[in-house]
């Protein structure tokens, strides 16, 4: 044995202060990979994480920004936490996301020259459907035919989004938009509220928020909760306790897509105010990330959220002011997720030192 | 119909089917040994980007298939540092592996959208996807190597009982799965398309994990696997050329909606799948116990 | 020249919780059978790992053939002619025997060897087997022959058996004493395992007596009886469980008529005509060798499995055989499966949380889907004390008790529900003799109450220890019951290996 090698001891329980330290950890081995590539790019690591993570939250439009971005992937995260404290690899919320923005956004556009109270709440309603049935659909497969959920899920989200480009570049295109691929605005009250005036942030935060909250009730106080986290932990401890396992996957998957497609209904009827293309710079599959780095609880991912927001934000600000294009921002994501799953080792292991 | 077209329409199917018959393969010998790498997509990526940079600097296309199949090598490495040492959920961390492959590919492709190639002819790739099936066929029944390979991926800790290295084995496997896929990305950057664009893959990373449960673990059922998704894409293709008063869109989706379909007819013979797939896949091994 | 194979010195190795070994020190004599003897959790099975080479030793050494002998691996002792045949075996289930004999050969060995090589074991040693047959479709004796052979393959000088009966029947036995008796004859050394007293005397040497981690006593097999060897073993005595048939009710208020259940899955066993009746107070046992059955039987029971093929259950009158296991626990039925981690507990949850996963209709744990964390806090503290659960409190982790205490903890959960009805697969599997007794007391006294509890277990003696009644399960069918004071032992025997008069 090399003794500079540590040995991997199983622990007799897992460690709940390095359930709480692990997230840290990988920010930290992050930021220091990260000044790493700056300096091998040439630029100054300081000044580059500098304008990576602070200087985009240095005013109340960079925070406010910040929420925009944290709204969705947050509330994606723990819709996902839904799926993942069971066991399922719903993969496919980005797909979710576009469906509910079709859905909602449908209203939005049938209604695009009523002005009343309720269609928001309908886009919003809409919005959930729609995520949640197309949730629905690996749920099924799972079940009935014990298809693989990764893969199905990741099948409907290219599927979703040919649906939506048929749908701006065809029946629902703008007629008064130059053949863009963009649909109607939206009427002003199938909006999203702003909170505060000039900055964009919305009621999509409340809702967020509130939805959030709901969540850590179920998983902490609930029979369902404690159903989910049993049957994610050992299937056959849920079977001997008579737990309806198809129920739970369906419900996982349902709520996982709703609260995807409240996301995608958020961001048209918030920031954008339409539809077209590129409505999510992929938030839908950063958001695993986020529920990962949260560690699938609620307070977690809302730390995580923002986090993770601030890279968007800081790739943003990178690629303007040190030209490092912007796609660095994915690359913090996947680091930051390699080095989580690397410390969590530190859970259920302890590494000592031995000398032979 | 003429036999040109016939003939032209078999050829594009060969061509286009290729990257996923390299990529299926690659991942099948990993998932055999009992490892699951969701990561498939963002190695073609990355493997696609670095042969097309690098063809571009030096212009030469040994090097560039070389350096692609290094950056396979690497990202698949990191994957099996982490879930062989480190132990981490084969399944998160696949999936990290792909979302960190999409971002560097993007990052080190940039500059180079849209910037012009020769690309290579593709026939003697075609021709090694069918050699290396078949390799790997024999490999797996016919040496005892291959028998160990299984064997790893059936039970570990059998076969850490009778002395084996399940790790190295695993390791190898894992890094075989990444150079294969590192491969199936640069022949699509550099013989098919041939050009770089951001997540030009477009899931056929993620066709080539349907295609290994399709072929339910056995070889030269990839080939056979990878040719209906191929030969679906081309189909729906030339339709949409034809000019059909029916959106395109819903032909683009015709080879994602057939690896769903394809996956649920083979998917619902439970039975079927418990017997052929690997017992141990994404299990991980821990020595001390 | 001395004559031990295997000089071993100090060996210590400690787990979180538990010293598996202390200081083990022997000597193993060429060319013997040496018996290390101790209860479940002795450290037995830890100290051959070492052995082995699958577990390193915090301290201590191990003279081989009078030299220093350092094993990291098993593949290292297995180059050094120590082979090991496992308890629940290191085969490759979906690979055919031959390619499982392939594996277990050096690179030196050519292939055109190998049929020839076989045939010479298998005629010499007793140890017919059939190449093409994958393992899945072979008895637990035709596994562990494959074992076997596969080590004799590699000519080892050592060969160690962990407790090689416990999966066997009777007549199973006997055979394999046959194949180790040749092969000592041959001049080779068997490290023999066991917990069984009988075995120790009948066939071993030299006996090394384990308990709690530490040898006890090494010395020649003939300076001790049955009854000197089980006060080594034990420590101090525990008392003889008595069952009493005085309290049975002649009322049955379960019944099984005549179940049967295809699978079409190689990996369990079709389940034909079953039927059974259990009386008011009554254990009824149902022994059988693992994999006949056992545990399709047992998810029917529990309602994990309600897709039968044809026949009832019948309890109190109320045909249950479509009732998931939660419409069970509201009859007042209860149930205890074999794999505590993962079955009938989760390791990653808390005690308490453990109590939720069966949840009585009496226990007052959810209100309007809300859990009450107080009222399950108390029952788990009540479950704590009745039955001595060792365990810092009921938010330590399941999976921070020893076995013996979890398992205590989990019968305790389903006892303190006065159920009319427990159905108990293995209760004392891989737990220490305290725990194990324990339990089996609280099992009798349970019934002396007038519960009726049905117990399948592997181990023979635990049932013939605490049951009424017994029958035997085979390749899918049940025998018929017998009552436990009157049956004999061979008859049993012959039930398990399938011969029925």
């Amino acid at each position: 044995m090399n003794s500079f090698l540590p040995m991997i001891i199983s622990r007799s329980q897992s460690s709940n202060i390095m359930n709480f330290f692990v997230p840290i950890i990988a920010i930290l081995l992050t930021l220091i990979t990260g000044s790493i590539i700056f300096l091998l790019l040439g630029f100054d690591p300081f000044y580059a994480l500098y304008t990576f993570f602070i200087s985009p939250i240095s005013t109340s439009y960079g925070v406010s920004e910040l929420l925009v971005k944290a709204t969705p992937l947050a509330l994606i995260a723990i819709g996902l936490a839904f799926c993942f404290k069971n066991n399922i690899y719903n993969i496919g919320a980005e797909g979710q996301l576009t469906m509910g923005a079709i859905f909602g956004g449908g209203i939005g556009i049938l209604f695009h020259d009523t002005n009343a109270f309720w269609l928001l709440p309908l886009m919003i309603f809409a919005g959930a459907l729609g995520g949640a049935l197309w949730g629905l659909i690996p749920a099924l497969l799972k079940t009935k035919f014990n298809t693989n959920e990764i893969l199905t899920s990741l099948m409907l989200v290219y599927i979703a989004l040919f649906i939506l480009d048929f749908l701006v570049v065809g029946p629902w295109k703008d007629p008064n938009g130059f053949s863009f691929p963009k649909s109607r605005a939206f009427s002003d009250s199938g909006r999203m509220p702003l909170l505060f005036d000039g900055l964009r942030v919305h009621f999509g935060l409340i809702i967020t928020l509130f939805l959030i909250f709901v969540s850590w009730f179920v998983f902490s106080k609930t029979m369902f909760g404690f159903q989910l986290k049993v049957s994610g932990f050992s299937p056959k401890a849920a079977r001997y306790a008579g737990f309806n396992q198809t129920t739970l996957i369906f419900l996982a998957f349902g709520i996982c897509g709703a609260f995807a497609g409240i996301a995608g209904l958020s961001e048209v009827s918030g920031p954008i105010g339409l539809l077209y293309r590129d409505i999510s710079p992929n938030y839908g599959f950063t958001a695993i990330i986020v529920a990962f780095l949260g560690r699938l609880h609620p307070v977690g991912i809302i730390f995580a959220s923002l986090i993770i927001a601030l890279t968007y934000l800081g790739a943003e600000d990178a690629q303007l002011f040190l030209q490092i294009p912007s796609a660095v921002g994915f690359i913090f994501q996947g680091l930051v997720l390699f080095y989580l799953l690397g410390a969590e080792l530190l859970i259920n292991y302890k590494l000592t030192f031995k000398k032979t | 119909m003429s036999i040109e077209l016939i003939i032209g329409i078999l050829e594009i199917i060969l061509i286009a089917t290729t990257p996923l018959v390299f990529a299926g393969i690659g991942e099948l010998v990993t998932e055999k040994s009992g490892v699951l790498n969701l990561g498939v997509e963002g190695m073609m990526l990355v493997g696609a980007v670095t042969a097309f940079v690098t063809l571009v600097i030096t212009g030469n296309y040994f090097f560039a298939f070389l350096i692609s199949i290094l950056s396979g090598v690497i990202m698949s490495g990191l994957f099996a540092i982490l879930v062989l040492f480190l132990m981490s959920n084969q399944i998160a961390t696949g999936l990290a592996l792909t979302i960190f492959g999409i971002g560097l590919s993007s990052m080190l492709g940039k500059e180079y959208i849209g910037t012009p190639i020769d690309g290579l002819s593709p026939w003697f790739f075609v021709i090694f996807s069918f050699v290396i099936v078949f390799f790997i066929s024999y490999f797996f029944y016919k040496t005892k190597m291959g028998l160990i390979l299984r064997a790893v991926g059936e039970s570990h800790n059998s076969a850490h009982a009778l002395g084996y290295s399940v790790i190295k084995i695993r390791f190898l496997s894992i890094l075989f799965g990444g150079s294969m896929c590192a491969l199936a990305g640069s022949y699509i950057s550099i013989c098919y398309a041939p050009m770089w664009q951001e997540g030009m893959t477009a899931g056929r990373g993620w066709i080539a994990l349907a295609l290994v449960v399709f072929a339910t673990w056995k070889p030269e059922r990839v080939l056979i696997g990878a040719y209906i998704f191929g030969g679906v894409t081309i189909l729906q293709m030339n339709l949409q050329a034809l000019g059909l008063r029916f959106p395109g869109q819903f032909f683009s989706m015709a080879p994602y909606i057939a690896t769903i379909v394809v996956l649920v007819l083979i998917s619902s013979n439970r039975l079927r799948i418990k017997l052929s797939a690997p017992a141990s896949l994404t299990i991980p091994f821990y020595k001390g116990r | 020249m001395n004559d031990l194979i295997l000089d071993i010195k100090n060996i210590s190795k400690s787990f979180p919780r538990v010293t598996a070994n202390n200081k083990v020190t022997f000597g193993i004599k060429r060319n013997s059978v040496h018996a290390i003897l101790g209860e479940n959790g002795a450290g037995k099975s830890t100290f051959v790992k070492i052995l082995y080479g699958l577990l390193e030793p915090d301290e201590g050494s191990i003279d081989y053939n009078n030299k220093p002998f350092e094993i990291n691996s098993p593949a290292e002792a297995r180059k050094n002619g120590i082979g090991m045949v496992f308890q629940h075996f290191s085969l490759f289930e979906s690979l055919s025997v031959r390619e499982n004999l392939i594996l277990g050969i050096d690179k030196t060995m050519s292939y055109s060897n190998l049929e020839k090589k076989l045939e010479n074991i298998s005629s010499q040693y007793n140890l017919p087997l059939d190449l093409d047959a994958p393992i899945t479709s072979l008895s637990a004796g035709e596994k562990q022959r494959v074992e076997i052979v596969r080590i004799l393959l590699q000519d080892p000088q050592i060969l160690i058996m962990d407790e090689p009966t416990s999966v066997l029947t009777p007549q199973e036995v006997e055979s394999l004493f046959i194949t180790l008796n040749a092969l000592v004859k041959e001049g080779r050394t068997i490290l023999y395992i066991t917990h069984k007293l009988e075995e120790v005397i009948s066939i071993c040497d030299t006996v090394t007596i384990m308990r709690n981690g530490e040898v006890i006593d090494t010395s020649s097999t003939s300076n001790f009886t049955a009854k000197t060897l089980a006060t080594k073993m034990l420590g101090q005595k525990l008392d003889d469980l008595k069952t009493n048939y005085d309290h049975i009710r002649d009322e049955t208020n379960f019944e099984v008529n005549n179940i049967s259940c295809e699978f079409n899955d190689p990996f369990l066993t079709d389940l034909k005509n079953i039927s059974f009746k259990v009386r008011v107070g009554e254990i009824y046992g149902i022994a059988g060798v693992a994999g006949n059955g056992q545990s399709e039987l047992m998810d029917l029971l529990t309602g994990e499995n309600t897709n039968i093929s044809s026949g009832e259950i019948i309890f109190n009158k109320n045909k249950i055989q479509n009732f998931g296991p939660q419409k069970r626990r509201d009859l007042s039925i209860s149930f205890v499966p074999e794999n505590r981690l993962g079955h009938s507990a989760v390791p990653e949850l808390s005690l308490s949380e453990n109590i939720l996963l069966s949840q009585f209709p009496k226990n007052n744990f959810l209100k309007n889907g809300i859990i009450l964390k107080n009222n399950i806090d108390n029952y788990a503290n009540n479950v704590i004390k009745d039955f001595n659960v060792v365990t810092p409190g009921n938010d330590a982790k399941a999976s921070s008790l020893s076995g013996g205490n979890l398992q205590k903890y989990v019968i305790g959960r389903e006892i303190s529900s006065n159920p009319k009805l427990l159905i108990i697969s293995h209760p004392t599997w891989g737990i220490d003799a305290g725990a194990e007794h324990a339990i089996r007391e609280s099992l009798i006294d349970l019934a002396q109450n007038g519960t009726s509890i049905i117990v399948i277990s592997q181990d023979l003696d635990e049932l013939l220890e605490i049951t009424h009644k017994i029958s035997v399960i085979y390749n899918g069918k049940l025998s018929n019951a017998f009552n436990t004071n009157e049956v004999q032992i061979e008859k049993l025997g012959l039930l398990m290996g399938g011969k029925n008069e």
